[in-house]
């Protein structure tokens, strides 16, 4: 009998926590008290007038990096679930041990639903529309209006308040149930023994995996695309999977290292560790196939209606993007790349975790990416605003899944392919 | 050690030795052709006739053969190409990717999907080499020295990328197929009776002794092929999609396209696996290795690649309405109201709908149902490439030009033609060359074989009655 591993949080991490949510809100509050004094002077600079948009007010940078940070860390935790299914529809042995990491990965679920929902809907029942989303402005729709918009008023089927949120709580609904259904059975599984454990939870994966193919699309579309109403690609929703899909497996990979360096995850040997750096590898060059995909053939057409996202993103706003557009692809596709191209790499532990650290950031950064510009046009930036709004998810982050990492043995004992996952040999 | 969990279904079943593959498989190679295969080959003649009249008539004519008119100058023959190439993705996924997920099952159908691939590129290669209308020219694809002319390769043209695609593709997959021969013939060549066979056998397996030298080499060239071949297998269609989502006619220039066309053609792929093997396994008695396990995982890709296909379906449609854009809009509902929506819903019927039955275990392990849903499958990825080429291009930005395709006789000799072709290469491929590999087999077979998944149960949880009892998961 294989015996549980129970983790234990010091005291001292989970103050640790606490301490990044606090000095996140201190930072964030010092930024938009910045700000508000600092405001008129900085529009000036970039010439907010001549585009014909009024100024960036700290409000609309704060939601935008939210939202940025919602968006972000909710897909990493989805992805927990969605890898957790895909092991148990694939029969999958090697992965037992590292499974209840990407269980715990999904305890942000209700938080970043929580919060999701409250930036969408606040802004909208106290000014009547979302500065995020430029189609929940009333006046676009009415014929009669100035600012009445064809092409946006033809999406109204679509992009409406009731439907909208409507969805968003479905979503999160869905993949909130899906995942405590999933952990029952696990954690059932660890008391009690058995199979019948394990073959509802190839059923429950495979219903979870139906939901997520048309939750995963539909949820970027609705985040993400909606932000730039006009623009439209057909690959987008799975591009934000493939985002959301490496940053969760860099996190997934960086948990389990950490674990194990703290002296947990005993039975967790290089050939896991391997295993995993293959998939680091492999779905980082997975982003790449997509994001060049969509990129190249928006480019290759040149056409006006759907060009206008990457000219923004490439030399728009006096090329304020145009930075991040490659340190995207450096840090997302070359850095993972070149490093974890030889066996070794994969197979030790600060390779990985550099290259895991260097992801997570980077898709945050292909996230901000996606999302600023569409918000904040050319006044985006790196301030204590972003740095505080990301801290302080982080440590929300951390709180909860450090909450989903101690709530079972970090083995699942009874699991039918815990043997073959302990002799795995690549 | 490697531990092999007591759950898992056996891969080969019917307690074999090591000898009994050995005999098993050798067995179809070195007997003498029965009349089955004598007949399914003089009918896969027949058609291969009729595909040399059909290119007889295409070459000494002209392409004025076709059905091609101004409006619809691409339709009959790129479907057939899409198609066949498609058909063409599950060797390499197979033995590449496969490889890599460790999918132990893949050992037994990996040797036929990888023939399949290859003759399907053949065929696939026709269409765009007859459609130059002069073949013999049809060098000039390549970036030759100007020397020889007026050559200018058009490196900004997808076309030509898929030169380069396809053969790389093409070249790879020929290597890697035939390197796992080698043991194999090397095998036949060692038990081969008559002189002839001594002689062929001997040649094929280009000396090999079996020494630690050549396995480790061995090991390491597939190696280096398998790591070739994984991005060969999203490249190829990925190029053959931009042929046309780099255009700007609606419809064709949709972002999804790439790898929406790398899952339909993994889709398709593994429908002709299957209507292939059920065929094979039940005429050369292969049932202990090609298992009831093997259809139910293959059946499982099916589902996976069919419904990625159908939601690709779902959001280009969706996208289309969302665009805004009048064209696109109307080249979505050309294609399921407009003269051609009995193919639009022939490819919905087949592509999305029939594939979901396999979600009924029952239905995944019927050998029936699973040969029915494949030819469903085949038809309907046949449809999916007609229904985007043709209602793209039969009605465009000019409604006085709109305009119908109907093939005529040559265009459909030529397409019943490559798949005479196609079935011809098989059965030779499946008489004189050993249809599983069997040293592969034999690697899996102390893990997974019957034999070994019963000593298990007893060694390791004897004592568990839920593992000895336990019903079969799904």
């Amino acid at each position: 009998m294989i015996a549980e591993e129970r983790l234990i949080i010091p005291k001292k991490t989970s103050n640790r926590f606490l301490m990044m949510i606090g000095l996140g809100l201190v930072l964030l509050v010092l930024g938009i008290i910045l700000m508000m004094t600092a405001g008129p002077a900085h529009h000036d600079a970039h010439g907010a007038a001549a585009t014909g948009h009024h100024a960036v007010t700290w409000y609309e940078r704060l939601m935008s990096n939210l939202w940025l940070n919602s968006v972000y860390f909710t897909g990493i935790a989805v992805v927990g679930l969605f890898f957790t299914t895909v092991q148990y529809v694939a029969y999958a042995g090697w992965s037992v041990l590292i499974k209840r990491v990407l269980e715990a990965l999904a305890y942000f679920l209700p938080v970043g639903g929580v919060i999701m929902i409250l930036v969408f809907l606040l802004p909208i029942i106290f000014t009547g529309h979302n500065p995020l989303f430029h189609w929940t402005d009333h006046s676009l729709y009415e014929v009669d209006n100035a600012n009445y918009d064809p092409i946006i008023a033809g999406k109204a089927g679509f992009l409406n308040l009731p439907f909208y949120t409507i969805r968003m709580v479905a979503y999160f609904a869905l993949w909130i149930f899906f995942a405590w259904w999933l952990r029952k059975q696990s954690v059932a599984e660890d008391l009690n023994g058995g199979l019948s454990y394990y073959d509802k939870s190839i059923r429950i994966s495979a219903m979870f995996l139906v939901v997520f193919g048309v939750t995963s699309s539909l949820s970027a579309w609705d985040w993400v695309l909606s932000i730039d109403t006009h623009w439209f690609s057909t690959m987008f929703g799975w591009y934000v999977f493939a985002s959301w899909f490496i940053s969760g497996l860099a996190a997934t990979t960086l948990t389990v290292i950490l674990l194990k360096q703290a002296g947990y995850m005993k039975m967790v040997n290089a050939n896991h560790l391997h295993d995993l750096g293959k998939f680091v590898f492999a779905f980082s060059i997975f982003w790449t196939y997509i994001w060049f995909s969509q990129f190249m053939l928006i480019w290759y057409a040149n056409m006006p209606e759907e060009v206008g996202y990457f000219t923004e993103r490439l030399g728009g706003y006096g090329g304020h993007y145009t930075w991040i557009f490659f340190t995207n692809l450096v840090v997302n596709f070359a850095f993972p790349f070149l490093v974890l191209m030889t066996r070794d790499a994969k197979r030790q532990m600060i390779m990985l975790k550099i290259v895991c650290i260097v992801i997570l950031f980077g898709h945050w950064l292909d996230f901000y990416l996606m999302i600023m510009p569409g918000t904040l046009r050319g006044e985006s930036g790196f301030g204590l605003i972003e740095l505080g709004t990301a801290l302080t998810f982080l440590g929300l982050f951390l709180v909860r899944f450090t909450k989903g990492l101690t709530s079972a043995s970090l083995v699942p004992v009874n699991h039918p392919f815990l043997e073959e996952s302990i002799h795995h040999h690549v | 050690m490697q531990h092999v969990s007591p759950i898992r279904e056996p891969l080969v079943t019917g307690g074999k030795t090591y000898h009994d593959i050995t005999q098993d498989i050798s067995r179809h190679v070195e007997s003498k052709p029965n009349m089955r295969w004598a007949a399914a080959l003089a009918v896969s003649l027949f058609f291969l006739g009729v595909f040399l009249w059909s290119v007889y008539r295409t070459l000494w004519y002209g392409i004025g053969e076709w059905g091609l008119n101004k409006t619809v100058g691409w339709a009959w023959d790129i479907t057939n190409f899409v198609w066949w190439v498609g058909i063409g993705h599950a060797g390499t996924l197979i033995s590449a990717i496969l490889l890599l997920f460790r999918q132990k099952w893949r050992s037994s159908i990996n040797r036929a999907a990888e023939a399949m691939t290859i003759f399907a590129v053949i065929c696939a290669a026709m269409f765009p080499v007859l459609h130059m209308g002069r073949p013999w020219l049809a060098y000039w694809v390549l970036p030759l020295p100007n020397t020889f002319g007026s050559l200018w390769a058009n490196f900004n043209s997808p076309l030509l990328w898929d030169v380069f695609a396809i053969s790389t593709y093409f070249s790879v997959s020929l290597v890697f197929w035939y390197i796992g021969l080698v043991p194999d013939f090397a095998t036949i060549r060692d038990r081969a009776k008559g002189p002839i066979a001594k002689t062929v056998y001997g040649m094929l397996s280009l000396g090999w002794v079996g020494s630690a030298k050549h396995w480790s080499r061995y090991e390491t060239v597939s190696l280096i092929l398998a790591g070739v071949s994984t991005p060969l297998v999203l490249s190829v269609h990925t190029i053959v999609s931009m042929d046309f989502a780099t255009s700007v006619i609606p419809g064709w220039h949709t972002t999804i396209f790439p790898p929406y066309f790398v899952a339909g053609a993994i889709f398709s792929g593994f429908a002709m696996v299957l209507t292939l093997m059920i065929i094979t396994r039940k005429t050369f008695k292969l049932e202990d290795y090609i298992t009831l396990e093997h259809v139910e995982s293959m059946n499982k890709v099916i589902i996976l690649t069919g419904s990625i296909v159908g939601v690709a379906y779902i959001t280009e449609f969706f996208i289309a309405w969302y665009s805004g854009v009048e064209y696109e809009q109307y080249a979505f509902i050309n294609r399921a109201t407009g003269p051609y929506w009995w193919a639009y819903w022939s490819m919905m019927t087949c592509n999305v709908i029939t594939p979901q039955l396999f979600w009924f275990r029952s239905i995944r392990r019927s050998l029936t149902a699973t040969f029915i849903i494949s030819i469903f499958v085949n038809i309907g990825m046949w449809f999916e490439r007609f229904v985007i080429i043709v209602t793209s291009l039969h009605r465009d930005y000019l409604p006085s030009s709109w305009a119908m395709f109907s093939p005529t006789i040559i265009d459909i000799g030529i397409y019943v033609g490559t798949m005479g072709l196609f079935f011809t290469l098989f059965l030779l491929f499946a008489k004189y060359f050993p249809v599983i590999n069997m040293f592969e087999v034999k690697t899996i077979l102390k893990s997974s074989s019957g034999v070994a998944h019963s000593t298990h149960h007893t060694s390791m949880h004897a004592n568990d009655p839920q593992l000895v009892n336990h019903p079969k998961h799904d």
